[in-house]
């Protein structure tokens, strides 16, 4: 039985100062090899989920726990739980002129490995490894090196995303609607970097609205979060009756 | 019979300084007879309270101790200061880049270029001209290219004592150079660097000057450059203020030749309660000139800054091009800037702008960084780096740009 990666349990998120619920009352769990898609309508909780597991300030988690490969998440910074091995591939990435793409991997991935009790990696088996990884999302390497996500495309962004996964290899990673503002095209390439970097050792939990990106890479699970918990989970087929009849039938069946 | 005063400050702040009999330092001594320490109530001054610096009883002492400054010495040629005074014996230089002498006020005053551009009713001013002991002259030969820079350690050692450095150059026709000066601290208390530095640029000559601030934390520092730029000359002024308890920083810029072009750039790193002022003031006298200058402050605890920028396009000074950008972070909610851009436009063919922005350090950035395993604190150095790198990158000599991230790493415990 592979092991369970990420074990979230009756997890009940506000809003800080707000005071707004968010997430009532949620459970998942992610185990080595599996992927697992999140769909749902707009405002039910999704990126809120994704904020909170890879630790992000402004909520306040009222009850439930997160356990990531045998860790109580809550306890750790974010950047202790990327050391610990999770990723989130973000909606919006972030621009930081003046920081090079480069640079801030080379340091993020020499915080890794001191964190993991590691070597320090050379410039030079940095560079082969940026060389290697880039074409994993045909990232220019000019952009590998530009300012992070400065002057990026939307899609260059997202590629981006991807790329620094494959850089740092997580255990798990989290692609949040990462095939919103994705050409086609765009798309595809996104979609065979996440397949190339998939193995049996980790897991990808992928948030999105839309049943497409999933035509590529294929879910084990499928999950519907709506009002702050998940409402239903099935295999791949779920997210083709979602795309189909839309959430509202979702509530009938409950109310049924 | 009208009899002046001395105010009892000054007549305090003076105690202990014994004047020489050379005529122009008298004249120099009758005249803080009628200065005072500036108030807040002057505009100039506003946002810099000189009590700190007013109530103090100063001495002046030449301290005779070896130093070591391996550390701090960034060129092959080098002047080594020490409380004001002038140490050849710590000094390394060849006379064969840069003319250099050391003058007494009754023979650097001979020379009419000396003295004669400088605020003489500023008070810092005056009491650096009453008490220097002797003037660095520094001598640029018509059409002489320097490859090295000449570089300038200026040292303050021991307790309550005042640095009156005087420091002239004249860059000549035509001529190319780079100047670095480095103010630094030995086991000093409650000093006082009282710096004027002099810059005569004539036709078509360059000059860079990068000035690299990393004094005690307990010191006071207060300089002033003034410069003069004839016809087609280029002058250059970074600025890195790394530590000091009460730094001011005049930069007074005559433009008074025809397609001049003038830069400065600075970047301050303030924590505790340290309080740096940088006022600048770039006159521009004639037609077809540009200037530029762009100052970055990352302000920490309960630091403070000023910058004061300002630029004065003279009547029937046509095609002038003037830019200004002021940018801070502050870190910390104690923290506090004033910054304040002054432009006084009498001619109308004038491109002129300025920019000012104060902000705290981008927290989606530093989330966004935390989530590929960088901390938070190595993400906010980063943030800050990457802040100042407009200027501190901008710096074209990477000795003094090595020097300024050691330095750095060895006040702030990083390097910016």
């Amino acid at each position: 039985m592979s092991k369970t990666l990420l074990d979230i349990k009756d997890l009940h998120v506000e809003i800080e100062e707000e005071g707004k619920a968010i997430l009532k009352g949620l459970n998942l769990e992610v185990k080595a090899g599996e992927v697992h898609a999140i769909m749902g309508p707009n405002g039910a909780g999704k990126s809120t989920l994704a904020s909170v597991v890879a630790g992000k300030g402004g909520y306040e988690i009222t009850k439930g726990s997160i356990d990531f490969d045998g860790k109580d998440l809550l306890e750790l910074d974010p950047d202790e739980r990327a050391k610990e091995g999770l990723f989130l591939a973000f909606q919006y990435p972030v621009e930081i002129p003046g920081v090079s793409n480069i640079n801030f991997l080379r340091t993020a991935l020499n915080e890794i490995k001191e964190y993991r009790g590691e070597e320090q990696i050379s410039a030079k088996d940095f560079m082969a490894l940026v060389r290697e990884k880039s074409k994993i999302v045909k990232l220019d390497a000019k952009l590998a090196s530009r300012a992070v996500n400065e002057g990026f495309s939307g899609g260059e962004k997202k590629r981006n995303e991807i790329f620094q996964m494959a850089m740092l290899a997580p255990k798990l990673a989290i692609l949040d609607e990462t095939d919103s503002g994705l050409d086609i095209d765009a798309l595809r390439i996104v979609a065979d970097g996440v397949n190339q970097l998939k193995n049996k050792d980790n897991a990808i939990v992928i948030i999105t609205h839309y049943q497409r990106l999933l035509d590529y890479i294929i879910p084990d699970y499928v999950h519907v979060l709506a009002d702050g918990k998940i409402v239903k989970t099935g295999d791949k087929s779920l997210a083709l009756e979602l795309e189909e009849k839309g959430y509202d039938w979702l509530n009938e069946e409950k109310v049924g | 019979m009208s009899t002046v005063s001395i105010s009892e400050k000054v007549d305090s702040f003076i105690r202990h300084l014994d004047v020489s009999d050379i005529p122009f330092q008298q004249s120099a001594r009758e005249r803080l007879n009628r200065l005072d320490f500036p108030s807040s109530r002057d505009e100039y001054w506003k946002y810099t309270r000189l009590n700190k610096i007013s109530k103090q009883t100063f001495q002046i002492y030449n301290d005779p101790d070896r130093i070591n400054l391996t550390q701090h010495i960034i060129s092959n040629d080098y002047l080594v200061v020490v409380n004001g005074y002038i140490r050849e014996d710590l000094s390394q230089y060849s006379k064969l880049d840069f003319e250099i002498d050391f003058f007494s006020a009754d023979r650097m005053s001979k020379n009419e270029k000396f003295d004669h551009f400088v605020n003489n009713n500023d008070i810092f001013n005056t009491l650096n001209s009453a008490y220097f002991e002797k003037a660095i002259s520094v001598m640029i030969g018509e059409n002489k290219v320097n490859k090295g820079p000449l570089q300038i350690i200026f040292v303050t050692k021991g307790e309550n004592i005042i640095a009156n450095n005087r420091l002239f150059i004249d860059a000549g026709k035509s001529s190319q150079s780079e100047v670095i000066l480095t103010f630094v601290s030995k086991d000093a208390l409650n000093c006082f660097t009282n710096q004027v530095t002099e810059a005569y640029l004539g036709e078509n000559s360059r000059l860079t000057v990068h000035k690299v601030q990393a004094e005690s934390n307990s010191n006071f520092h207060v300089s002033t450059e003034q410069i003069h730029q004839q016809k087609n000359s280029y002058c250059k002024i970074n600025t890195v203020t790394l530590s000091g308890l009460l730094v001011r920083n005049n930069i007074n810029i005559q433009v008074a030749g025809q397609n001049c072009e003038t830069h400065m750039n600075g970047a301050v790193i303030g924590k505790d309660t340290q309080h740096v002022d940088n006022h600048t003031f770039v006159d521009h006298q004639v037609s077809n000139c540009f200037s530029n200058e762009n100052y970055k402050y990352v302000l920490d605890d309960r630091s403070t800054g000023v910058f004061n920028g300002r630029v004065v396009v003279q009547k029937d000074a046509q095609v002038i091009n003037a830019y200004q950008n002021n940018g801070n972070i502050l870190l910390s909610g104690q923290a506090s800037i004033n910054s304040k851009p002054e432009l006084e436009i009498y001619a109308d063919d004038v491109k002129c702008s300025h920019g000012s922005t104060t902000g705290q350090l981008d927290e989606e950035a530093i989330f966004y960084l935390q989530t590929r395993g960088i901390s938070a604190e190595n993400a906010k150095k980063m943030l800050v780096s990457a802040f100042v790198d407009e200027v501190v990158g901008a710096i074209e000599n990477p000795h003094v740009l090595e020097y300024i991230k050691a330095t750095s790493q060895d006040i702030h415990g990083w390097s910016i």
